[in-house]
């Protein structure tokens, strides 16, 4: 299965505020796998999924194949004024994808026409969710994505991986709980925390 | 040894170090030689009287004021191409320097302007692109203080003074364009560095000299504390980690 | 890009009100300063052209800081920053969606207002056609604005004090045009220097706004 490298990550350096919290960060993510980021609060889970969708600088390290990335935040990025089906248009506009077998894989069907507004915590994150099946993107880097799911919704999420991964997709996941997927890779991130010698530009101006 | 070894902060912190007091003392006595000789040794004009002689501190100051834009523009594209962080930093010590000087600028012009032209203020244009200046300083100055993070700060302050300063040549061809619209041909003609005789213009140049050792000893003074206090952050936020 | 085209009209619309505002903040400034001015018509004439165009400026910036910031706050800019996108493009969409929502309206209310200013004949023209060439760098300017200020709590103050010091050259230019106009006189320089201003703004605009939306996601 695991045939094509999909993402390829070598002594990457991550930052938050400015510190370095990551450093050395080595893993290989080959397609139709699933990796599953473990540590405690703070560790730098987060940073590194922004890191590796781009959205802020590496301090150090290479990463390669992070061009076809869907990231998956805190936040769902839904519009309150706009319908289920309306949210989801838009980002398959963006990806140029299909949003009805998105509503089906998430159980959506039924609230395509509520307003955003309207959903519970757990639907506003299946709809989240959705987003990811509609952009078609073979990588998806996922910051807790079954946060406020209920059991049945978490076996919908797992579900719709087990089919990314199916077709050659693959997955970094940063997640508490169980997903209860076997082939599910651990990388515990607490071995690459950077030490506090890291040497800022500033470290040295009084020296 | 090239240049941009002196962008690294210890580099910096070493060589103004030394520099300092000289520049420093440098400036004392150019600026007092200049405003003294021009205060009390050169004659007053025949049509202006003794209040000419506020141009020794008006022309500096708003020389300076445009000096201290461009530095914070050279500062801000140098921060932007090649990341050093005393560039960065230096356009920041710049900028509320320049703002003071446009503001001394702009109230020795209203003290010139009174008894000369009968009012404090007119919108002429020379005036009033140097008022829309003394705003864009405001806005960077402003920006600078509301960004927490320091890599960010820089970076946005950067953008905004490098299209703020093309907002600010263009304002200034258009007030050109807009006092002329207003009212052809009447127009307060200011005292210009080049229609001044030696009597005058040598002082000037003096106290010109002594204006720009000054500037550069508040950059370079405001620059190393700006260095430390990056550094005090820098070992705060270590210990908020350990 | 047209679907975010269509996504932020829709939104504006559904947002009920908020582009509203803008006209009706625009109305009131022409309804207040003939009551701080007086009612002499020969003076109203003759500051219309100026009192349109700050309170079209004013009217602009008005909505100006949630051009990015409710999309920074629920996440949506940090997702169109990872969409195969370009960022530049995102910021001159948006743009072009305030103006839809906020610069064209104005244009369109104009010659009512220059009623009530008691504008000269001539210059209604004059006065729709230097709004339509105008507005349009409103928006782009103020969208850098905005674009610099997304990450703050209380960017809207900011956001104006960095803002309308770079509407000068719009508002005089724009301001003399029908200033001309309404006076009969050749105003093919200003008109012509406005557009230049407008079309400056947005060919180089989007890109620096889109590398301060980055610095700002990081």
């Amino acid at each position: 299965m695991a045939g094509s490298l999909a993402l390829v990550v070598e002594g990457l350096a991550v930052a938050r505020g400015g510190l370095a919290v990551l450093e050395g960060v080595s893993f290989v993510l080959a397609a139709g796998e699933v990796l599953v980021l473990r540590g405690p609060n703070g560790v730098g889970k987060t940073t590194l999924l922004r890191t590796l969708a781009g959205l802020q600088p590496a301090l150090a390290g290479q990463v390669r194949g992070a061009a076809d990335v869907a990231y998956g935040a805190h936040a769902d990025g839904l519009k309150a004024t706009l319908t289920v089906a309306e949210n989801l248009a838009f980002w398959a506009a963006v990806y140029g994808g299909q949003v009805r077998g998105a509503l089906e894989a998430m159980n959506l069907v039924a609230l395509q026409d509520r307003r955003a507004a309207d959903l519970s915590a757990g639907q506003k994150r299946r709809l989240g969710l959705a987003r990811l099946l509609v952009s078609g993107q073979m990588i998806w880097l996922l910051d807790e994505p079954t946060v406020s799911l209920d059991a049945a919704s978490v076996a919908l999420f797992v579900e719709a991986l087990r089919t990314h991964l199916a077709t050659g997709g693959s997955a970094l996941i940063a997640t508490h709980i169980d997903l209860g997927l076997p082939e599910a890779l651990d990388l515990d991130l607490t071995g690459f925390r950077a030490e506090l010698g890291f040497r800022g530009a500033f470290d040295e101006a009084l020296a | 040894m090239s240049i941009w070894e002196y962008a690294n902060p210890k580099k910096f912190m070493q060589a103004t170090a030394k520099v300092l007091p000289w520049v420093a003392g440098l400036a004392v006595v150019l600026l007092g030689a200049g405003l003294i000789w021009g205060f009390f040794f050169t004659p007053d004009d025949y049509k202006q009287g003794s209040t000419v002689k506020i141009i020794y501190l008006h022309v500096p100051s708003a020389m300076m004021g445009v000096s201290a834009w461009f530095t914070m523009l050279a500062g801000s594209l140098i921060w932007l191409i090649r990341r050093h962080h005393v560039s960065a930093l230096v356009a920041k010590a710049a900028a509320p320097v320049g703002l003071t000087f446009v503001v001394i600028g702009l109230v020795t012009g209203a003290i010139w302007g009174q008894p000369m032209w009968g009012t404090w203020w007119a919108w002429d244009p020379r005036l009033t692109s140097f008022l829309i200046l003394g705003l864009f300083y405001l806005g960077y100055v402003a920006l600078w203080a509301a960004i927490e993070d320091p890599d960010t700060a820089a970076d946005l302050t950067s953008v905004l003074c490098i299209v703020g300063s093309v907002f600010a040549f263009l304002s200034r061809y258009a007030v050109n364009f807009w006092n002329q619209g207003l009212h052809q041909g009447a127009s307060v003609s200011m005292v210009g560095g080049d229609r001044v005789s030696n009597v005058y213009g040598l002082p000037l140049g003096v106290s010109v000299l002594g204006f720009a050792l000054l500037f550069l000893t508040l950059v370079m003074l405001r620059t190393r504390t700006e260095i430390r206090a990056r550094r005090v952050k820098a070992l705060l936020a270590r210990e908020r980690v350990a | 890009m047209r679907a975010l085209l269509v996504r932020d009209l829709r939104l504006a619309v559904r947002a009920g009100g908020g582009f509203g505002l803008g006209l009706v903040f625009f109305l009131m400034v022409a309804v207040l300063v003939p009551l701080g001015v007086g009612p002499d018509s020969a003076i109203l004439a003759r500051i219309a052209p100026g009192i349109l165009w700050v309170g079209a400026l004013l009217a602009c910036l008005l909505s100006l800081d949630r051009v990015f910031a409710l999309d920074f706050e629920d996440g949506s800019l940090d997702l169109l920053a990872t969409a195969p996108i370009p960022m530049e493009a995102v910021v001159a969409v948006k743009s072009l969606a305030h103006w839809l929502v906020t610069g064209l309206p104005l244009t369109l209310l104009s010659p009512v207002l220059g009623l009530l200013l008691n504008l000269a004949p001539d210059g209604y023209l004059w006065l729709i056609l230097a709004l339509l060439v105008g507005t349009p760098a409103l928006s782009v300017i103020g969208a850098f604005g905005a674009a610099l200020t997304v990450g703050l709590k209380r960017g809207g103050l900011l956001l104006s004090l960095l803002v309308l010091p770079m509407y000068v050259p719009s508002l005089i230019f724009g301001a003399e045009v029908v200033k001309r106009g309404a006076g009969g006189q050749a105003l093919a320089t200003p008109l012509l220097l406005l557009g230049a201003v407008t079309l400056g703004a947005w060919a180089l605009l989007p890109f620096a706004s889109a590398a301060a939306i980055r610095a700002n996601l990081r």
